[in-house]
């Protein structure tokens, strides 16, 4: 670790440094304070600074009073924020289990069986992770419609089983850096690549797999796009498309519309800090690696 | 022989995906280009109608560009410096960083619906947070995302706010960087700015690269913001090229224009991905 001298601040340079970092965590952080408090408040709170006079905001302001837990069960309510959520786990459950199991069964063949074509193939495949959606977007939506597969959840979910790029190299990175004393030793046992793969190589990838699931279930989970261009009936929306939608015919309704979206971030954010550590390295390896 | 066969087997569902829901929509979509199609009935041929009504005589095409150029022009530099400002700074060795860390880091995992929702309260000219603040300085805010020059600026300062995502990434090169660099840099009498300038921003070039690229990439592709937020508006203000291009194509069901507007944009993106790839030759260092 880096403990040298050469990063050694002085006292005053401490102090300048928490002071910057303080100020600058107000705005980082107070976007998400206000909507916590603004949920917890009444209609009646929210509504005065804008009436004649106008008050500024200040930092009493923050605070509720009085507190209106009621917001939450009403938000539920209205939304229907349960059916959402369950539409919503459902996908996320759906899609990262098959983002995973394919995403690892490919990065195998890539990182572990030398065939011809494997080297260009593989440049392909990252290659379209720069591709903008709006190029294949159209006729993919053509294809799902043609498949009568619009207004389910396969043109969400399918998609998913066959393999996500990002994910493909991240898993194909880590594969590679297994010794392969493993897999010789299994084929010495008469092991084909298939047995190998999943006795082996699979059960040593939970880490990495770990960071795709995480991956994949903040992607369903936050997906907007595919729901708005796929799914028409509401009782299929999810939370990502049902919230925006509440908002659109529900103008006005903020105590309840920050209170849903409170609930919606939550999951995201205490998932976060359970999986401090796996998220950082995800995102640091995309970097990284290039 | 039996290896290749086998490798093929493990990476048959990419390869299958891959030309099912990349290869031949790519294809098609360049064809479609050249068609009038609105999915219910079968495309019709127009030539190069599109491409010309594009060109010639579709003013809001134009507009999209612009407002695209200017977010991008404001957003990617704004967010590298940002990113880079607040990584050097989150880098110091003080106590209690890792709160820092986190606090910088929670806004870019706010899924975006929400945030939008958010930033649609806080931005609100009469009752939003913001506004609120300002007049404790006797200051009238603007009516943000109600204005025509404020709307593209409101989208350019939230995506400033989600910028711990990128930080993460200069951090993690910023760790990367030998502490024997500096050290050395030290014995011959380097001042802290020498060693900003001629050590740690040189060997943070290749993380600022990618940024930029991925920066320019998603940005030509931004949708979710301005369709929650501002759904184009005012006056086509924030009518970014993206949206445009979905109303184009599931609004009207004009799906052959929308699909001549994806390949400009392909075009576009490729283009200035190019010239930014071509340039990395002078700014860009590898190694030490």
């Amino acid at each position: 670790m880096r403990s040298s001298i050469v990063f050694r601040l002085s006292l005053p340079q401490k102090a300048l440094a928490y002071c910057a970092l303080l100020l600058l965590s107000v705005p980082a952080i107070l976007p998400l304070l206000w909507m916590i408090s603004t949920s917890l408040k009444s209609d009646t709170q929210i509504f005065a600074q804008g009436s004649a006079g106008t008050p500024p905001i200040t930092l009493k302001n923050l605070l509720p009073h009085p507190f209106v837990w009621q917001n939450y069960p009403n938000a539920l309510k209205a939304i229907p924020f349960l059916t959402y959520l369950q539409n919503t786990i459902l996908l996320c459950m759906v899609t990262v289990i098959g983002a995973c199991l394919s995403s690892a069964v490919v990065a195998y063949g890539f990182a572990r069986i030398p065939f011809k074509g494997s080297k260009a193939l593989f440049m392909v495949m990252i290659s379209t992770m720069a591709l903008p959606t709006q190029v294949t977007m159209i006729p993919v939506f053509a294809l799902f419609r043609w498949l009568g597969w619009y207004g389910t959840y396969l043109p969400l979910t399918i998609p998913a089983y066959f393999g996500v790029p990002f994910y493909i190299f991240l898993l194909t990175q880590f594969y590679k850096s297994l010794p392969t004393e493993l897999s010789e030793a299994a084929r010495m046992d008469g092991a084909n690549e298939w047995a190998i793969f999943s006795r082996v190589i699979l059960p040593l990838s939970k880490s990495a797999l770990a960071t795709c699931a995480l991956f994949q279930f903040m992607g369903t989970w936050n997906d907007f796009f595919g729901p708005l261009l796929y799914i028409n009936d509401p009782s299929r929306y999810t939370l990502a498309y049902g919230l925006q939608q509440f908002l659109s015919t529900h103008d006005g309704e903020w105590t309840q519309l920050m209170a849903a979206a409170t609930l919606f971030t939550l999951p995201i954010v205490l998932l976060f800090f359970f999986a401090q550590r796996t998220f950082i390295q995800g995102i640091a390896t995309t970097g990284g690696k290039n | 022989m039996k290896k290749n066969l086998v490798g093929y087997a493990f990476i048959a569902p990419w390869l299958i995906g891959f030309c099912l829901f990349t290869a031949f929509p790519f294809l098609a979509s360049i064809y479609l280009s050249f068609t009038r199609y609105n999915v219910v009935s079968p495309p019709s041929w127009v030539g190069t109608a599109n491409y010309r009504m594009l060109f010639t005589a579709d003013p809001l095409f134009w507009k999209a560009l612009q407002v695209t150029l200017y977010y991008a022009l404001m957003a990617i530099p704004l967010g590298i410096v940002a990113g880079v400002a607040l990584a050097l700074l989150l880098n110091l060795e003080v106590k209690g960083m890792s709160v820092f860390r986190t606090i910088f880091f929670l806004p870019s995992i706010v899924p975006s619906v929400a945030s939008s929702v958010v930033f649609i309260w806080i931005l609100n000219p009469q009752t939003g947070l913001i506004n609120g603040l300002l007049r404790n300085f006797g200051i009238l805010g603007p009516a943000w995302l109600q204005d025509t020059a404020w709307a593209p600026r409101s989208l350019v300062m939230m995506s400033l706010w989600g910028v711990g995502g990128s930080m993460v990434i200069y951090l993690a090169g910023l760790k990367e960087i030998p502490t024997h660099l500096y050290e050395a840099a030290m014995i011959d009498g380097a001042t802290a700015f020498h060693r900003m300038r001629h050590i740690t921003l040189p060997m943070l070039t290749p993380v600022i690269f990618f940024n930029l690229v991925m920066g320019i990439i998603g940005t030509f592709q931004f949708f979710t913001e301005a369709y929650i937020m501002t759904q184009g508006g005012p006056e086509d203000s924030t009518l970014f090229y993206a949206l445009y291009l979905f109303q184009r194509a599931w609004r009207y069901l004009d799906m052959g224009y929308a699909s001549a507007m994806a390949w400009i944009l392909f075009f576009v993106i490729m283009t200035v991905t190019g010239v930014v790839y071509r340039s990395q030759k002078r700014w860009v260092h590898y190694g030490e």
